[in-house]
């Protein structure tokens, strides 16, 4: 499976994903959405609470099937669920009763490596997410930001193609962020993968991403603008808000945001 | 509080029953003391006899019979609860044809069944077992049931997308996360697996602790049937102290509440 560099990595074409709800209603969460992500690229997806971006990560995922539109994985059709991407997803994901060193390796198992190859390989990707003394710890006796150090070895063992990220720095603190944010950047530095990554905060957004797609208030989101994410890398996520063409860009994609997040409150207000 | 003050407070409970039991019973405070005695005996005549039945070799096997029928329901009967439980949670249409006849059969007194099991399998071991399966299994069965529905979607969603097939996340998802519901009913399973025991034997058999209650039952000897009922609470005890170490031992990921580590 070589990625093909003139295919892109993930292409939503026409997208709408509409959800049945109980009493034969029907929410449109999204619409009309074309995006396309290039192998090697970073894109971020901001956009107001309730506007379906999880849901369209999901649809690049192969977890839900689309109403309308497709979905396609470097050039072909997905149909099932998307083996060429990894899954970082905003709530735990770790099995409890495995310790850290057994998720990650268990990883492995569906790609046939055998047991002990596969346990040294996460004591490897353990010890390059900083969790070294840390291997033999259960999900529970582990921080949140710890946990998601896991839960970031466990998708990297895996070598897929396409990252996809739900919030997955979602619920730590600010500073844990930024620590998990540079980590993040400092691996896939390494060998840049198609990156998908769903968040609700702005300057997170820009600081880790090379594009920026913003999306309208739900329902019936769709994609309202795409801006370019010009910042030299390396970066520091907690430096680079310092830097003038932070702001710019910041200034920029909030105005186009703005009015986006109070259609978002206001809907919610109105139930 | 302290350990030693929690065992000393928990000792301290046992003698004041005691002693409010010794008082009543050897005073004329209520009436005739004779009339209390025949009634409630006494706790020294208890504990005498307590220690007179452990130095005889009756008692042992009758505590004997009574755990291994206790033992045979248990794995039977979670055995049983396991795979019907996981079957139900994994085939929606089979969990909701069967389940008013879940229900009903839940819901049916088990006393009323053993007289039939006693007519099915005989006097021995055996209809006591099948006994304490009919409380096990459902107590099992409801646990893993829930269990393995309610794993975590994503966890489950996690698994899929780390490429796990259907056998994978069985054995990876699925059946750690009924084991662990099994073993959160494991104190009450053990415990109706000795219910069935004892009630089976107290209804009719020639072995065991519920005979040896029933027996003395049957000729007034209430201080047989508190000593009976001592020998059987101290049996219990001891059983949920291993059921606890084997849990302990199973389920050290699970966090513990309110424990620095």
């Amino acid at each position: 499976m070589q990625s093909s560099p003139d295919q892109p990595a993930v292409s939503l074409d026409g997208v709408a994903i509409t959800f049945a709800l109980s009493g034969g209603k029907t929410y449109q969460a999204v619409r009309d959405i074309d995006l396309t992500v290039a192998p090697g690229e970073f894109v971020a997806i901001v956009g107001p609470t309730g506007c379906g971006k999880s849901t369209l990560l999901n649809a690049a995922a192969g977890l839900l099937v689309p109403s309308a539109g497709g979905v396609e994985i470097f050039g072909a059709r997905l149909s099932g669920l998307n083996a060429r991407a990894g899954y970082l997803f905003q709530a735990d994901a770790l099995m409890p009763w495995k310790t850290a060193r057994d998720n990650v390796a268990v990883a492995l198992e569906p790609k046939r490596v055998a047991r002990a190859e596969a346990l040294r390989q996460a004591d490897g990707w353990l010890a390059r997410v900083g969790l070294k003394t840390f291997v033999s710890s259960y999900p529970h006796m582990l921080s949140g930001g710890q946990r998601k150090r896991v839960a970031l070895a466990q998708m990297l063992i895996r070598n897929p193609e396409i990252l996809l990220m739900d919030e997955p720095f979602g619920p730590l603190d600010a500073m844990t962020r930024q620590i998990m944010g540079n980590l993040l950047l400092d691996l896939w530095a390494g060998d840049r993968k198609a990156v998908m990554f769903v968040t609700h905060d702005l300057e997170e957004a820009i600081a880790l991403s090379d594009r920026v797609v913003v999306m309208s208030a739900g329902p019936a989101a769709t994609i309202i603008g795409d801006f370019k994410v010009g910042l030299a890398r390396p970066r520091d996520t907690a430096e680079i808000r310092l830097d003038p063409e932070f702001h710019r860009i910041h200034k920029d994609i909030w105005e186009s945001l703005r009015a986006e997040v109070q259609k978002a409150y206001a809907f919610g207000e109105a139930g | 509080m302290t350990r030693p003050k929690l065992i000393a407070a928990q000792v301290g409970v046992a003698v004041v029953v005691l002693l409010v039991w010794h008082v009543l019973t050897n005073y004329p405070i209520f009436g005739d003391v004779k009339n209390a005695q025949f009634f409630f005996s006494t706790p020294a005549k208890v504990i005498e006899r307590v220690i007179r039945e452990i130095f005889t070799t009756e008692i042992w096997h009758h505590l004997w019979i009574t755990l291994q029928e206790t033992i045979l329901a248990f794995i039977f009967g979670a055995a049983g609860g396991i795979l019907v439980g996981f079957l139900f949670a994994r085939r929606e249409m089979l969990a909701a044809v069967f389940d008013p006849y879940i229900k009903a059969s839940n819901a049916l007194p088990r006393v009323v069944l053993a007289p039939i099991f006693a007519l099915w399998f005989g006097l021995g071991i055996w209809s006591k077992v099948a006994l304490g399966f009919t409380l096990v299994f459902f107590i099992v069965f409801f646990a893993v049931y829930q269990g393995v529905r309610e794993v975590s979607p994503t966890v489950l969603a996690n698994a899929r997308m780390l490429g796990m097939n259907e056998r994978q996340l069985l054995r990876h998802v699925y059946w750690p996360a009924a084991l662990t519901w099994t073993f959160s009913s494991l104190h009450t399973s053990v415990g109706f697996a000795l219910v069935g025991a004892v009630v089976g034997e107290y209804l009719g058999s020639s072995a065991g602790l519920g005979y040896k209650i029933q027996e003395a039952e049957s000729v007034f000897d209430v201080t047989g049937v508190f000593a009976g009922m001592a020998i059987l609470m101290v049996f219990v005890l001891a059983l949920d102290a291993v059921v606890t170490a084997i849990e302990n031992r199973l389920l050290v990921w699970r966090p513990t509440p309110g424990k620095a580590l």
